[in-house]
């Protein structure tokens, strides 16, 4: 926490403080859109790639910033001017902000607030609103249309995303993620699991699932990528976009990735405690292990992305509404139950 | 199955007002040659005589043939049931092109009409979309005239090499 | 911002509707095609095609060369993507007309390659048309395999897309020596692919919920719009050219017709559509594998060639069946040294005529599949 920093400038402090979650980003994302094609093409049996800066072109993210700095920057003659250029900003700020909450380690937190869960939920809804001023103010119908989907898609699956959450709430009894967290540490469960939510509460297994789904809906990705799906509305909302500005919207899409597994790892997979107990455990294995299961769901999203189809509009909002709401309050009140018995 | 000739020949008895003609080229198929203003007739003979249950309309083509200063459409039909094949064939003068539509017989006629209109300049009558398809609607002259010459600017753009 | 709107009145109420441009530059419509879509919120209203983007009017090229052997390489540039079949249908119209015997080892030859490219055709249209539908890796997959028939190409005719590799009366020139053992080694490796095709795609849950009961085409409409090959079969109609209309020496091969049977849906929805093609690919496997049992080993393949053309006065209507239905070709002949006229019936021109008829009422979403089952190719459409 700031006190910690002991005799530094406080406004010094603040900034290294809030800086932390920031480089993670920045360095991850380059590391990520890097991997995302390298785990493309391994998945289709090919090489990625492999040219830029040797090593299996790691420098490829990189050289493509580059370029991306030096484009020109674009703005449709009729658009919306302010909002048009404000929009990949506020995207990329809503998902930073939420890094506040998330607890990277035992020993670094952003904000230790106690109603940790509703400060990011709240502050990611935030991420709707900057896609649909980038689609209405592009001027664009192609645009409009991927900004309309989108806000009909991230309001709807807010739903479960919240009710599953609350399910963990249930059975943590607190809003703060750290507390969250610490609840988590040991290996008690069968003499050897850790004891994260996920082996606390059969029920659990089941939210954790409507979980992630509804995370792929909220960042949208394959099967759910429907507000920027290429083969329809040719890039929706981002068809405008050029350059930098473009470039911040694919940070701020990583980002929200990043940011939704490390909640789904808070909650489900016992954040930064380690699976080993006390082994490898600590302020520091606490980043590694927090950031570790993070990239893992994250791989999982992009494997199930170069794998599947993708589904229509009617047919999401089918899947949330009819499928996934109830399935989530009746497993609300089985994960209640549950504790209630044990 | 059927051959063109009987098909020609049991046309014959049944339409017998209908200017019908049985030609053959040196080589290749033959055809039959009809009257513009019996076109529209002899074709919802050809479609549902059970006879004949010409379903399908192959293809459609305009052909300009500049000796005769006449314009010609090609009918190429099909029967999928019957599996058997004609060719019908129309002419009329170049300075009064006019065609009955076959659209309303098979609806695939829809846009080979228009893209004869386009290439040939044949006009049909009773087409619901009387509109160049392949050309821009302001292009001056039909491409696939013998006599055509391409116009040297569309829209102030160059159109030659 | 007051352009976005387009405000029209219905009879009874005022209603809002967008008219939304699909194209001429849009990730799925094959080329240069433009959809313009009459829209009520994502609901199609009304859809009309515009077409002419690629016309270079082959026709007046045909007719203006003055030579029926110089058109071949042009028959090439309309269907690039199964260049070897346009040009099949056109040498053999002329064929007929000339009333030319064919050397056994040409007829063979010709029968290998068509059906090589038949499969590397629908193994294009099938990836683009799940690449229109999100899923990306099929098509890489589906990519490597067409690469190989593209290598068996290369060696034949020295070239991967525009061949002009048949000829009146032949082919430009023998195979290479190692040609029947590369087809058998691609029939044998291609086979297990299809499998992983369908586990992968065909029979993928969201792939299924994406096309079944998607842009029915009832038998009676696809009659009514001429449609052919695979869009006709996937009605449930068994109508194939190599088989009803025999050409080449396909009346000695031993194939099924596979049709649409409406399996997960609708029947002539796009999965039928879709289906007809994935098992057109065995069945062209099969004929492979009987042609290369039947192909002779020697003989002169340029001997039929004729070293000038001239013809009598006549016409012909000819047709073949390429990957995507019935390519006809309509050559009137005179005394001269080149065709009269040459009319290209393509399949892909008529079966995009009757997209307005069968995607009334559907989603954006699935105005996309439904461009991409019925395969356009617009250098075919725009001739």
């Amino acid at each position: 926490m700031i006190e910690s920093y002991g005799n530094i400038n406080p406004v010094l402090a603040v900034l290294i403080h809030a800086l932390i979650p920031l480089t993670i980003i920045l360095v991850y994302a380059l590391v990520a859109i890097w991997g995302e094609r390298k785990v493309a093409g391994f998945i289709q049996d090919r090489l990625g790639p492999h040219r830029v800066g040797g090593w299996h072109g790691w420098a490829q993210s990189i050289a493509d910033l580059l370029k991306l700095i030096q484009k020109e920057d674009i703005v449709p003659k009729d658009a919306s001017r302010f909002l048009f250029k404000f929009a990949p900003f506020m995207m990329f700020a809503a998902s930073y902000a939420a890094f506040a909450v998330l607890p990277f380690s035992s020993w670094y937190i952003g904000s230790m607030i106690d109603i940790g869960v509703f400060y990011l939920i709240a502050i990611t809804s935030v991420l709707t609103l900057s896609v649909i001023m980038a689609g209405w103010a592009s001027n664009n119908k192609w645009s409009l249309l991927g900004g309309m989907r989108s806000a009909a898609q991230l309001v709807s699956y807010e739903v479960p995303t919240i009710a599953t959450v609350l399910t963990v709430i249930v059975v943590s009894g607190s809003l703060n993620l750290m507390t969250v967290t610490e609840m988590q540490s040991g290996n008690d469960i069968l003499g050897f699991l850790p004891n994260w939510f996920i082996f606390q509460n059969p029920f659990l297994i089941i939210a954790f699932g409507i979980f992630f789904i509804s995370i792929l809906v909220e960042s949208h990705r394959v099967p759910f990528d429907l507000p920027e799906s290429e083969s329809e509305l040719v890039a929706g909302y981002q068809t405008e976009y050029s350059g930098m500005r473009w470039a911040m919207f694919m940070l701020a899409e990583y980002a929200d990735m990043l940011l939704l597994s490390l909640l789904g790892v808070t909650l489900f997979f016992g954040g930064w405690n380690s699976p080993f107990g006390s082994f490898m455990s600590g302020p520091a294995w606490g980043f590694f292990w927090f950031l570790l299961k993070g990239f893992m769901l994250v791989f999982v999203m992009m494997w199930i992305r170069w794998t599947l189809p993708r589904y229509r509009v009617d047919q999401l909002m089918h899947i949330c509404w009819g499928i996934l709401i109830p399935a989530t309050f009746v497993n609300l009140i089985l994960v209640a139950l549950w504790e209630v018995v044990f | 199955m059927k051959l063109p000739e009987e098909i020609f020949n049991y046309l014959r008895e049944n339409n017998e007002e209908a200017g019908l003609e049985y030609q053959t080229g040196d080589i290749g198929e033959p055809w039959i040659l009809v009257e513009a203003s019996s076109l529209k007739p002899v074709m919802k003979t050809l479609r549902d005589d059970p006879q004949l249950l010409f379903d399908v309309l192959m293809c459609l083509s305009g052909v300009h043939y500049q000796k005769e200063e006449e314009l010609g459409v090609t009918y190429h039909i099909n029967s999928t049931s019957l599996g058997h094949k004609l060719a019908i064939k129309v002419r009329v003068p170049i300075d009064n092109p006019h065609v009955p539509s076959v659209e309303s017989i098979w609806k695939t006629a829809n846009w080979h009409e228009r893209e004869a209109w386009d290439m040939v300049g044949v006009i049909f009558d009773e087409h619901p979309n009387h509109k160049r398809i392949l050309c821009p609607e302001d292009w001056e002259g039909h491409p696939l005239r013998k006599d055509y010459v391409q116009q040297e600017f569309y829209q102030g753009m160059p159109t030659g090499e | 911002m007051e352009v976005m709107m387009n405000k029209t009145t219905d009879s009874n109420s005022e209603r809002r509707e967008m008219v939304i441009n699909m194209g001429p530059q849009h990730p799925s419509t094959h080329g240069v095609l433009r959809l313009e879509l009459v829209l009520d919120g994502e609901v199609v209203k009304e859809v009309r095609p515009n077409i002419g983007y690629l016309h270079r009017c082959f026709e007046k090229y045909a007719e203006e060369l003055g030579d029926y052997a110089s058109v071949t390489p042009y028959t090439d540039r309309m269907d690039y993507v199964s260049a070897m079949n346009q040009e099949l249908g056109y040498v053999i119209a002329i064929e007929r007309l000339l009333e030319l015997e064919i050397p056994e080892r040409v007829e063979y030859i010709r029968v290998i390659i068509s059906e090589l490219q038949r499969i590397a055709s629908h193994l294009l249209g099938i990836g683009a048309f799940g690449l229109d539908l999100g899923a990306f890796t099929p098509f890489l997959y589906l990519f490597t395999e067409r690469e190989k028939i593209l290598d068996i190409f290369e060696k034949t005719s020295g070239a991967r897309l525009l061949y002009n590799y048949m000829t009146v009366g032949g082919l430009m020139k023998d195979v290479p020596k190692d040609f029947k053992k590369d087809t058998a080694e691609f029939v044998k490796t291609f086979r297990p692919k299809i499998k992983e095709l369908n586990d992968l795609l065909s029979y993928n849950k969201i792939f299924i919920n994406r096309t079944a009961d998607i842009g029915v085409l009832p038998e009676k409409v696809a009659l009514n719009y001429a449609a052919s090959g695979p869009v006709l079969r996937g009605s449930g109609m068994k109508w194939d050219l190599r088989k009803d209309d025999p050409y080449s020496i396909y009346d000695r091969f031993d194939f099924d017709i596979p049709v649409g049977s409406g399996e997960v849906g609708t029947l002539g929805d796009c999965w039928d559509r879709y289906m007809v093609r994935v098992r057109e690919m065995e069945q062209s496997l099969r004929i492979i594998e009987q042609a290369l049992d039947g192909m002779p080993d020697e003989g002169d393949v340029t001997e039929a060639v004729p070293k000038r053309i001239r013809l009598k006065e006549g016409e012909i209507y000819c047709r073949t069946e390429t990957p995507r239905g019935e390519l006809g070709y309509y050559i009137i002949s005179d005394k001269k040294g080149g065709p009269f006229r040459v009319k290209a019936r393509a399949p892909s021109f008529v079966h995009l005529s009757m997209l307005p008829a069968i995607s009334k009422g559907s989603l954006i979403a699935d105005m996309v599949a439904i461009v991409g089952s019925i395969d356009i190719v617009l250098g075919e459409v725009d001739r």
